[in-house]
């Protein structure tokens, strides 16, 4: 190859990725331009999370939490930036670095596999705080106390979502379309099963994990499956569940849906979602930050404090006396006189 | 529980199951097939099928026009084809990594384009399923083979339709001659580049047409990578199929019963680690590659640049 065509190949390669733009490389989005403020100067956060902000689950829900304390607090005395898409952990881990090294009050790291990114980079920098989520974790044992640690007891949710699917289903067969068997996913499961079989126990809760949060064609077919294995209604969890959701939404079977609200995407067959709000969870470590205490502790969302709550679909219309029996359970558990237990 | 596996139910289930998912592998491996018979090695088939699905999502949800959104996806992988084409054969660059640009250039503007434009997931109905008077009453095979919508019968029908243009026209005879020995075709008056510009157009229109087949057909939603890397899936297809259109199908179905039948034995209660059955589709197709490796010998000329008078 002659050297003009070389160096003509390099120019179109470098046109080429300056048009792509790197969408995963850590380039933190600032969302509200700093406007001119005058002291006290504003409380700046960071999230770095796995999939897109928009992805009616795990990302959107914590998106949509700063959204909201932005809205309560005000744009001059709350910023924040994100970095969504990085599924690949080395980035991720030059984006929480990247954070911290501009002197952010708090970066968060959101998803379990950053854990081991933020032992490393979290002693680098003791003056900032760290959250990390969704895990119990908080590395004190390790000698570090700048990180939070926080995670979703997503099990009361599928709970209370499995006493209603249990109630709603006609053929008494369900299906759940699961990621990966960890984490909250896992615990969402174990608790939507709980709560069928203690509503109906001749119930027959079908599982299949598609071992990824993100194929959404292997979702799509997971619930063909469960459909044609007589199930009349579906759950599942993870961004990967808009594809299953297509085809309830084709084939008429009803969908409960966690993290986030996904009645949008199938107004007609959507009963109800758990959502994640983690306004309760981060309000508090802000507080703490500000109060001077940087990390050490461990936050979780419960049906308790309302960081998870039980949100119907209008256009969806649940018996009353389903709705009454959903009722009293979220007060059982948020009582403790219904336990929810995971394997 | 293994009775069960062997019922009607489950048969029907796999089998109609792993003709609608091996539907985007058929079109992306018979178009990678094409261009590799002629010389050409396009790992960029993820990036292009990503922006076929959007380009294909975004007109159909903006102008409820399923047709016209076929259209456009096979427009825009096509002009994917020919950018593989012009770094590929006019600027003899390694094709390797061209494909992987190409790649990253389809994820990343799919999901760009994606994010400026609709802004979260939304839904659009795509193309509905077709009943065939009697063919789709047959009970068993009814369900099986007649209950599919058109991309599905398209992807099926494509494969007589490649097999016989490379086998018994002039121009298949060019495409494997220039793939197999370029400069005794270049010699005889044959246009090596003009021949792989072709099939790297054509590959591209079909591979657009599979990320169709996702977004406006099978799933009727686009997310951030939406394929998943089914693109390099079909590139692994091509090898295992042996370069031949009958291969590709052999090895598209092969992959998606075995993924099918995966989530039928968890749903049935089979206790098989859900980690080792997702590894199923994956381990047997390297089986079988490894098996298949040395029976069928690859282009001879297969990602090697073509330069008149060169060695």
């Amino acid at each position: 190859m002659d050297t003009k065509r070389g160096i003509l190949l390099l120019m179109v390669f470098a046109t080429l990725f300056l048009l792509v733009g790197c969408p995963s490389a850590p380039s933190p989005t600032p969302m509200p331009t700093a406007t001119p403020t005058t002291p006290p100067k504003p409380f700046r956060v960071a999230v770095v999370m796995p999939s897109a902000i928009n992805d009616l689950a795990f990302s959107q829900s914590m998106y949509d939490a700063l959204v909201a304390i932005q809205n309560k607090m005000g744009k001059d005395k709350f910023e924040f930036a994100y970095s969504d898409g990085m599924f690949v952990v080395d980035d991720a881990a030059a984006a929480i670095r990247d954070y911290a090294t501009k002197g952010y009050d708090l970066v968060i790291a959101h998803g379990s596999q950053y854990g081991s990114s933020l032992v490393e980079i979290a002693p680098d920098f003791p003056n900032t705080s760290f959250a990390w989520g969704t895990t119990v974790d908080t590395f004190t044992d390790k000698g570090i106390n700048n990180v939070f640690a926080y995670e979703a007891r997503s099990e009361q949710g599928g709970y209370v979502l499995g006493v209603i699917a249990a109630k709603l289903s006609k053929s008494g067969v369900i299906g759940v379309i699961g990621p990966i068997e960890t984490g909250d996913a896992k615990l969402y499961v174990d608790g939507f099963r709980a709560g069928v079989l203690a509503t109906n126990p001749d119930a027959q809760v079908n599982v299949n994990w598609t071992g990824s949060f993100s194929d959404v064609a292997l979702a799509s077919e997971a619930a063909q499956t469960h459909i044609n294995a007589g199930a009349d209604t579906l759950t599942g969890t993870a961004q990967m569940v808009v594809g299953a959701i297509g085809v309830a939404k084709e084939k008429g079977v009803l969908w409960f849906g966690t993290q986030s609200d996904q009645a949008s995407l199938a107004p007609n067959i959507v009963v109800a979602c758990q959502v994640y709000d983690w306004t309760v969870v981060l309000d508090e470590m802000i507080n703490l930050i500000k109060g001077g205490t940087r990390g050490g502790k461990a936050f979780a969302i419960t049906l308790a404090n309302k960081g998870l709550t039980i949100k119907y679909n209008p256009g969806y219309t649940v018996p009353d006396d389903v709705k009454s029996l959903a009722s009293e359970t979220i007060q059982g558990i948020v009582d403790g006189s219904i336990s929810v237990k995971v394997e | 529980m293994i009775a069960q596996l062997f019922s009607l139910t489950t048969l029907i289930g796999v089998l109609t199951a792993g003709i609608r998912l091996a539907t985007p592998y058929l079109y992306a491996t018979i178009g990678e097939t094409l261009g590799q018979r002629s010389g050409l090695v396009n790992l960029g088939v993820d990036g292009i099928m990503l922006m076929g699905a959007y380009a294909a999502f975004f007109v159909t949800f903006k102008t409820g026009n399923l047709v016209l959104g076929l259209l456009v996806a096979t427009m825009v992988g096509g002009l994917l084809g020919l950018v593989m084409a012009f770094f590929s054969v006019t600027l003899r660059a390694e094709q390797g990594i061209t494909g992987i640009g190409v790649y990253l250039f389809g994820l990343g503007m799919s999901n760009l384009l994606f994010r400026k434009t609709l802004g979260t997931v939304e839904t659009v109905s795509g193309f509905p399923p077709i009943h065939i008077p009697f063919l789709s009453d047959i009970p068993v095979l009814g369900p099986i083979f007649f209950s599919h919508n058109i991309l599905v019968y398209g992807a099926f029908a494509l494969v007589p339709v490649s097999w016989f243009l490379l086998n018994k026209t002039t121009l298949g005879l060019k495409i494997r001659a220039v793939g197999d020995n370029p400069k005794a075709a270049d010699s005889l008056g044959v246009s090596v580049a003009g021949v792989r510009y072709f099939t790297e157009i054509v590959g591209g229109m079909l591979e657009g047409i599979a990320g169709a087949s996702l977004s406006i057909a099978l799933l009727n939603v686009f997310q951030e990578n939406l394929t998943s890397g089914m693109g390099f899936i079909a590139v692994a297809l091509v090898y295992f199929g042996g370069w031949r259109s009958v291969g590709a199908l052999a090895g598209a179905i092969l992959f998606s019963m075995v993924n099918a039948l995966q989530l039928w034995l968890q749903v049935i209660g089979i206790r098989i680690p859900p980690d080792f059955a997702i590894m199923m589709p994956y381990v047997l197709t390297i089986v079988v590659l490894a098996f298949t490796a040395q029976r069928v010998r690859a282009p001879a000329a297969l990602s090697k640049p073509f330069e008149r008078g060169e060695g």
